[in-house]
């Protein structure tokens, strides 16, 4: 689960992580009263909140330039961000539909004298967390990692251990820092880890964290994202959940126990278990055909699920068919069968379906299925089945 | 002959008084295995199915009954402790099912695992189970569409396994052993492991290895099986059509910084000379090119 800047450095605050004083705002009210809290002669940083990089060089789809700029001061930084609030911004992550902003945030514009970078993440191959830090911030580090590979210092930390004081200040030297700012550092450094493994984050990177003209480290942007496996664990984390950032389709899929992912084909799919669900997106693709989405159902999927799984892919307007696979192990053939029939006859389906089941009460489901009455196709085997519902969707266009 | 269970292996199941617990606990013993105990903290005492004891810790369990091999139903907050629970008490292996476990909890169990001196192998989690067709069901896969032969199959997809283990009984191959290793990005036991067992094992003259995207385990699998794999393989990879930073179902299906895609796998593979199934449907088929039962 990813949350926004302001709210990443609301938990930096908590953490000792230094970061420069600001504000949300999600209203013409809540506007004024942010920037009153700033002086007259102060510049203030206007940041455009969404869960996508690049708002700095993004433009709104009014024609209005920059998801993140200086104001000069408090009545600057109202008119700016009166123009982001409600807008919709697009940069290379939202794809060419943007985002809508729904809150901006202000923070103390700070004199910069350098940009590093900083990240903690976990490493799936070795099972441990890995710290990056380098001497190149504010820039895609995956380019730094390219060109200059020796500006990055890369530090295994083991679950068991956690961050040491000697990895700080290995981290803190390599980073060139001496003095209080090597103090800072180190820290900075701790706390952030500290952060990191407290809340179950995968992720938090600050990008750039910088050295002020001031003499101190500052963690000018945030980015933290968190295991959704352990937010059960963490409500107060869970409360932080933007839903306005993530599909409907998906939100609604999600109270239902169902993993719906939306694509941009136009043949449906549900099916039983993630690995053959993706692997059905695969064959409808093998035989010419696009999917409009993944959708687990999961192992255990009732017939309720099922009528709710069917509800939310016909919902989506490019469909126009439905392959189902399911094969049955706990999940029986019977149940899954019922489950369409009712969801068929409910929704009034109006786009060729296609049916394979295979597994546990096999002949029960196709009993159901051929006796309902329904239009739809029951094929045998999953190669039949794509290629039926592939050659439905291309005779109707 | 078979990898890891057989007939003599001795289970107990780690909250088989819970709803998932206790049903497939019985689907197991109506399959044969040999489910000697239940652990439940609280409900020592109890019987499952008024003939399996139920001990309140793991040690006591594995004291009284000789459990040598532990199937793990604990909800996920609470089940990396069961897990470190099993270690503890010097299990052979655990099979953990379940799903949803904190990645940051399995990156301390996997620590755990590496501390010398640990007798214990994980399998899973968030994974089917393992099952030596006709001799031992560990987890929750349908038993009736297996049957006893010299294929092993290794997975990280639950009912892709199915469908792979299916095709080979409709075309009359059976299974030495198919091991579900979890869908997600730490688990216990990885493709290369399986690989390796699978050679060694005397039982098994052929394997397919179902992989998906999200992390490198599949590339490493196939440059292992290209150096010492002299068994036939086929493999294939689920997500060629997966966009990538997206997690598909699976906590570890996912296509990040540019890692993890099926081409990255299909092309390792391939280079291992390991014949990739085009399609899921076709699993038995590319393995039947390479391999003719005996």
């Amino acid at each position: 689960m990813n949350i926004h800047e302001y709210q990443a450095k609301q938990i930096f605050a908590e953490y000792g992580i230094p970061v420069a004083r600001g504000y949300p705002a999600r209203s013409a009210g809540e506007i004024e009263s942010a920037t009153s809290s700033f002086a007259e002669d102060q510049k203030i940083v206007v940041k455009s909140q969404i869960h996508a990089g690049g708002r700095g060089k993004g433009t709104f789809t009014d024609g209005f330039q920059g998801g993140v700029q200086i104001a000069s001061g408090p009545a600057e930084a109202r008119a700016i961000a009166g123009k982001m609030l409600g807008n919709t911004l697009v940069t290379h992550q939202t794809g060419p539909e943007g985002r809508e902003v729904r809150t901006v945030f202000f923070t103390e514009a700070t004199g910069i004298d350098h940009e590093y970078y900083l990240a903690i993440l976990l490493d799936r191959k070795t099972a441990q967390s890995v710290v990056i830090a380098s001497t190149e911030g504010g820039v895609d580090i995956e380019e730094v990692a390219e060109s200059t590979p020796e500006r990055i210092i890369r530090l295994q930390v083991p679950p068991t251990l956690g961050l040491r004081p000697h990895q700080a200040r290995r981290i803190a030297f390599g980073l060139g820092l001496e003095g209080d700012l090597f103090k800072e550092m180190t820290k900075l450094l701790m706390n952030l880890y500290r952060m990191y493994w407290e809340t179950n984050a995968m992720m938090v990177e600050i990008n750039p964290l910088v050295r002020t003209a001031d003499g101190h480290m500052e963690a000018l942007d945030a980015k933290v994202s968190f295991d959704e496996n352990a937010l059960g664990a963490h409500p107060e984390i869970e409360a932080l959940r933007d839903t306005n950032e993530e599909d409907p389709k998906e939100t609604e899929a999600a109270e239902y126990d169902l993993n719906y992912i939306a694509m941009d084909g136009n043949i449906a799919c549900m099916v039983n278990g993630a690995g053959l669900a993706m692997a059905t997106m695969d064959i409808i693709k093998y035989y010419g055909g696009e999917p409009a989405n993944f959708l687990d159902v999961g192992g255990g999927a009732t017939e309720e699920q099922v009528t709710n799984a069917f509800r939310i892919i016909t919902q989506d307007p490019n469909v126009r068919g439905i392959l189902v696979n399911i094969f049955g192990g706990i999940m029986q053939c019977d149940v899954i069968a019922r489950g369409i029939v009712n969801a068929a006859r409910t929704i009034e389906l109006t786009v060729p379906l296609v049916v394979r089941l295979e597994g546990t009460n096999v002949e029960e489901g196709r009993r159901i299925l051929a006796e309902s009455g329904l239009e739809l196709h029951a094929a045998e085997g999953l190669a039949p089945a794509a290629e039926a519902i592939v050659a439905r969707v291309a005779s109707a266009a | 002959m078979s990898v890891l269970v057989d007939q003599d292996t001795r289970v107990l199941v780690q909250g088989i008084t819970g709803k998932a617990g206790g049903f497939h606990a019985g689907q197991c013993m109506d399959y044969g295995t040999q489910v000697v105990a239940g652990v439940t903290p609280g409900k020592g005492g109890q019987k499952f199915r008024d003939e399996v004891p139920v001990y309140n810790t793991v040690a006591e369990a594995v004291a009284a009954t000789g459990a040598n091999v532990s199937l793990l139903f604990v909800p996920p907050l609470a089940a990396a402790d069961s897990i470190l629970e099993a270690i503890d008490a010097q299990l052979d292996l655990v099979v953990c099912i379940t799903e949803g476990i904190p990645v940051r909890d399995m990156a301390e169990v996997k620590a755990r695992l590496q501390m010398p001196g640990t007798r214990t192998r994980l399998i899973g989690p968030n994974c089917p189970g393992i099952i030596t067709p006709g001799a031992c069901k560990i987890g929750i896969m349908p038993g009736y569409i297996h049957q006893p032969g010299k294929v092993g199959v290794v997975s990280r997809s639950g009912t892709l396994t199915y469908e792979a283990v299916w095709q080979l009984t409709q075309k009359g191959v059976g299974q030495s052993t198919c091991i579900g290793i979890g869908g997600d990005p730490i688990n216990g036991t990885s493709h290369t492991e399986a690989l390796r067992l699978f050679e060694e094992d005397p039982g098994t003259e052929a394997v397919i290895m179902i992989g998906e995207i999200g992390g490198t385990a599949e590339e490493e699998a196939a440059a292992w099986a290209r150096d010492h794999m002299s068994k036939p393989m086929a493999a294939f990879i689920a997500g060629t059509t997966a966009p990538p930073g997206r997690r598909m179902g699976h906590a570890g299906a996912i296509i990040s910084g540019g890692e993890g895609t099926a081409e990255s796998k299909i092309a390792a593979l391939r280079e291992a000379g390991i014949e990739v199934a085009p399609t899921p449907a076709e699993m038995a088929e590319a393995l039947l090119k390479v391999y003719s039962p005996g």
